[in-house]
């Protein structure tokens, strides 16, 4: 959908505001574009409606050059929210929101209807068409700027810290009518802002700029997992990647390392004593070469006792496991929703390598409730 | 009191004379300022979009703007003979400077977010000339035109030394007559008359010219009603 192609920008005097940027973005992305201000991301996006020029490179959308495209047409097929609002003082708010189907010669009547249209999405009444962007507050101001973007259905936005001068609350939930609106709508979003919080909520890919150089490009999740280098943990903040660690933590680094097992030839008599001597009431089977087989528990041994003598013939071999790079909170949800007590943790090679019992969540919750008092206290 | 009394004689014995040159008075200024607007405004839109133009043009029309009226008219003469077209040519100069810097600003003030935004919808040079910063600046232009009718109005009464008639006429013949406190009045109050006439009108139509209307700029100053 979106392609940059070693694009640079460098102002006259030198200036290199972008430099060498390959990105590529697919249809219904929310891209969010961060970084400290002067890092080129607001010129990064201007260059995608041509109101700013690349120097070197080419951008594509759609595979169409947009250099080879007439600005003027190009920019009618990509919305443009600003943080500034924008909205023109001189005329009511239905005028505002159908700007562009007039610049684009829809008629009177069908404008009309498209402005209710959008004001619906927003949850707005028909009566606001005939106000003036001033008798509006600063919330549903920026609710008319969106709605401006998406008038003429243009499958790209670009937003330039849209939410920044509102107040908190107000962003917040302008924020969430967004993303849903967004998913709705199935639109292409270039994002700008230099709000983390903000970017970690909405996006869908995450690209951290730095002195007009690409520093990261990924999912949140993946920018949180693994921040590629001392700055972009910096700007992500670490109290945030405190927070965020039972969201990117894997089952590996909570498991218990070392389930009580027990080979599918051994004697029943044996798995019983094995269990009465750890305390538990079923044990994870494996083979020689340590590959998980199944599980047998207290019960099956007790319905089972006197026709069978090993536990293969008890083995129950529908064991639902994990891969030891799950991520945990992935993990827990399964436990949660299966109503399970343990989850044996395998490797690729299905060779057990752990147990994530309901004991580990305690760990977890413990953590996440004094694991910042603990941190605090180790630095 | 007899100068009152002498004054209402005059305009009794004289008033469709003293109408006449009013209406002759007001038209040299009004197309003075027509013209100079004509030219004036789209000066004032070039310089605003050629930063670099912008001062000498704006320094040309303040030179104008120095030159003494009597010695504008006279040296004018010179070239264009005498007559009312000599006057309302120097009423056109003396109008260029309000219209080309109320223009000039007017245009300039235009928020600049605003035209990024119009740009980035698509729009095209023109369009957003018409659409954005000339309904936006229309008050301040008209703002200008007021200023610069009514110093025409003031200046055109020395129109008459070069034969172009208008209220002057009388206040000459007020100052040539014995005793002619009354008929200098009789020119000198429908003038300034006009020229209080003329700045309420524009007034009203400046204000009414307005983008926002009310005095409320509310960004931000409302509370969220629907969050």
């Amino acid at each position: 959908m979106l392609k940059f192609e070693h694009v640079s920008k460098k102002y006259k005097g030198g200036k290199i505001a972008v430099s060498n940027l390959n990105l590529e973005f697919k249809k219904g992305e929310f891209i969010v574009f961060i970084g400290p201000s002067g890092c080129g991301k607001t010129t990064t996006m201007k260059m995608i409606n041509r109101l700013i020029e690349p120097t070197e490179g080419k951008i594509f959308i759609n595979g169409e050059d947009i250099m080879e495209k007439d600005p003027v047409k190009l920019r009618r097929e990509i919305g443009y929210v600003i943080q500034q609002i924008g909205l023109f003082p001189h005329m009511t708010i239905q005028e505002n929101i159908s700007l562009v189907l007039k610049l684009l010669k829809w008629p009177e009547e069908k404008r009309k209807k498209r402005a209710e249209e959008l004001l619906s999405l927003v949850d707005m009444t028909p009566d606001y068409l005939e106000r003036y962007p001033h008798e509006l507050s600063g919330g549903q101001q920026q609710r008319i700027g969106v709605l401006r973007a998406l008038a003429a259905d243009q499958p790209l936005i670009l937003m330039d810290e849209p939410f920044g001068a509102l107040d908190p609350i107000t962003r917040d939930a302008l924020q969430d009518e967004f993303k849903n609106l967004q998913k709705k709508l199935d639109k292409t979003i270039v994002f700008v802002t230099h709000d983390m919080d903000e970017a970690l909520k909405l996006a869908d890919k995450i690209v951290i700029l730095r002195d007009g150089q690409l520093v990261q490009c990924g999912t949140p999740e993946e920018i949180l997992r693994e921040p590629a280098d001392e700055f972009v943990e910096e700007f992500i903040g670490k109290e945030r990647l405190v927070q965020a660690k039972p969201n990117i933590t894997t089952v590996e680094q909570i498991m218990n390392a070392h389930p009580v097992t027990i080979t599918s030839d051994e004697q029943l008599s044996n798995a019983i004593t094995v269990m009465k001597t750890n305390r538990v009431d079923s044990l994870l089977v494996i083979d020689k070469e340590g590959v998980l087989e199944g599980y047998i528990d207290v019960e099956a041994i007790d319905q089972n006792r006197k026709k069978a003598k090993s536990v293969a013939d008890i083995l129950n071999p529908d064991t639902f496991s994990v891969q030891k790079d799950a991520l945990v909170r992935d993990t827990i949800r399964q436990i949660l929703k299966k109503g399970l007590k343990y989850v044996p943790v395998v490797d690729e090679q299905k060779h057990l390598v752990g147990i994530v019992t309901r004991t580990s969540l305690v760990d977890i919750v413990y953590d996440s409730i004094w694991g910042d008092e603990e941190l605090e206290r180790a630095q | 009191m007899d100068l009152i009394s002498d004054l209402l004689t005059y305009f009794i014995n004289n008033g469709s004379y003293v109408w006449e040159q009013f209406f002759r008075h007001f038209l040299m200024s009004a197309y003075g300022v027509l013209f100079a607007a004509i030219v004036g405004i789209p000066v004032g839109i070039l310089i605003a979009r050629y930063a670099r133009l912008s001062s000498v043009v704006l320094s040309l029309a303040n030179v104008i703007q120095t030159i003494p009226a009597l010695a504008m008219l006279a040296v004018l003469m010179l070239v264009m003979g005498l007559g009312t077209n000599t006057v309302v040519f120097a009423l056109f100069l003396y109008s260029l400077l309000p219209i080309i810097k109320n223009t000039y600003t007017g245009i300039r003030n235009v928020d600049h977010t605003l035209i990024e935004s119009g740009k980035a919808m698509g729009m095209t040079k023109w369009q957003i000339l018409r659409m954005v910063e000339i309904p936006l600046s229309l008050s301040v232009i008209m703002a200008g035109l007021r200023t610069a009718l009514v110093i025409t109005i003031g200046i055109a009464t020395i129109g008459t030394f070069i034969g172009a008639g208008g209220l002057g006429d009388i206040i000459m013949r007020g100052t040539n007559a014995q005793d002619g406190t009354a008929i200098i009045l009789a020119g000198a109050i429908p003038t300034a008359l006009m020229a209080v006439i003329a700045d309420v009108i524009m007034g009203w139509l400046e204000r009414s010219l307005m983008p926002v209307k009310k005095k409320k700029q509310g960004r931000n100053t409302q509370e969220e009603a629907t969050a």
